[in-house]
């Protein structure tokens, strides 16, 4: 069955994130009020064809996320799937 | 002794590397392509600046990939030197073989300028000539050169003394302000646990000529070049 991997990647919590504090500031400057911390992240969609089962393209996407997509050093990574 | 400059799609600080090793070290060199794999002949191997893959994903990460890197891995575990500069270090920390990675700048711009940086240790193949404590001004040219790590990992490279540069100020003062990027713990250099591999942000091969602003970055090659001689005669 033909699948899609939806991959979050973001930096783990304490390393600093230089860009989300930059976007938090604007967001601040244009008057929203309210916003504790922003974190920016790193989102992929992977088409997977229907060669590999279910469990395959999880496992599949999980891998690619650790070894390629995300720096697991600094950091993390959610794998959702979608049929 | 022989010397190779790794070339990635995207480096462009493999001709200056090319030049000051055969003009200011005297030594034989070659250019090695990302796909070549075999490193048999030669002593160092310089991992230059540039931007890897476009600086796709990470800087530095889609250049892990390449296949000279698997013979890289394996060269460095021979105890033979790897020096990698600016997107050459990102490349080294990304590939595993220096501890953690270098993220966006603290205040997000590319920097482009003249930074000093205080040799810390001469206890590696790249800085026994230098003195520790003496300072050298080199330039950075980085977007990415924020070095992070976790308490326990700073405390790791401080004890081992693997913290080989860290930015500093006109007299040698390691402070906030002499920070161009908000590098944990001023660091702009560091090595491994065995010392054969540095990476480091600034461009030493920039900095061979006084023509070109500075000429300090000239001991770091004869360091190297003098360690050679030692380990080949």
């Amino acid at each position: 069955m033909a699948m899609k991997a939806r991959v979050y990647v973001t930096l783990k919590a304490g390393v600093l994130d230089p860009q989300g504090k930059a976007i938090q500031h604007s967001v601040e400057l244009l008057g929203f009020s309210g916003v504790a911390d922003i974190r920016q992240g790193k989102y992929f969609e992977i088409a997977i064809d229907a060669s590999l089962s279910e469990a395959e393209a999880r496992e599949s996407a999980n891998r690619m996320a650790r070894e390629v997509l995300s720096n697991p050093i600094i950091e993390d990574y959610r794998v959702e799937m979608e049929a | 002794m022989k010397f190779g400059v790794v070339v990635f799609p995207g480096s462009n600080c493999d001709h200056d590397a090319y030049h000051v090793i055969s003009k200011h070290v005297g030594q034989p060199v070659d250019f090695i392509w990302h796909r070549d794999t075999d490193l048999s002949s030669y002593d160092a191997v310089i991992i230059p600046g540039g931007f890897s893959y476009g600086d796709y994903l990470r800087a530095g990460a889609l250049a892990r990939f390449s296949p000279v890197m698997t013979s890289l891995q394996r060269f460095a575990a021979q105890g033979k030197f790897v020096l990698g500069v600016c997107n050459g270090f990102q490349i080294l920390c990304e590939a595993g073989l220096l501890p953690v990675a270098l993220i966006r700048n603290r205040d997000l711009h590319f920097i482009c300028d003249y930074v000093r940086v205080r040799v810390e240790s001469s206890a590696t193949p790249y800085t026994h000539e230098l003195t520790p404590g003496s300072v050298l001004r080199l330039p950075i040219a980085h977007a990415e050169g924020n070095y992070v790590c976790d308490d326990t990992t700073l405390a790791e490279l401080q004890r081992n003394d693997q913290i080989i540069f860290r930015y500093c100020d006109d007299q040698g003062e390691v402070t906030a302000a002499a920070n161009p990027n908000g590098s944990r713990d001023n660091i702009a250099g560091i090595c491994n646990r065995t010392r054969n591999v540095l990476g480091l942000m600034p461009h030493p091969e920039r900095a061979c000529e006084e023509l070109l602003g500075s000429s300090d970055g000239r001991e770091i090659f004869r360091s190297l070049a003098g360690t050679l001689a030692l380990a080949t005669a």
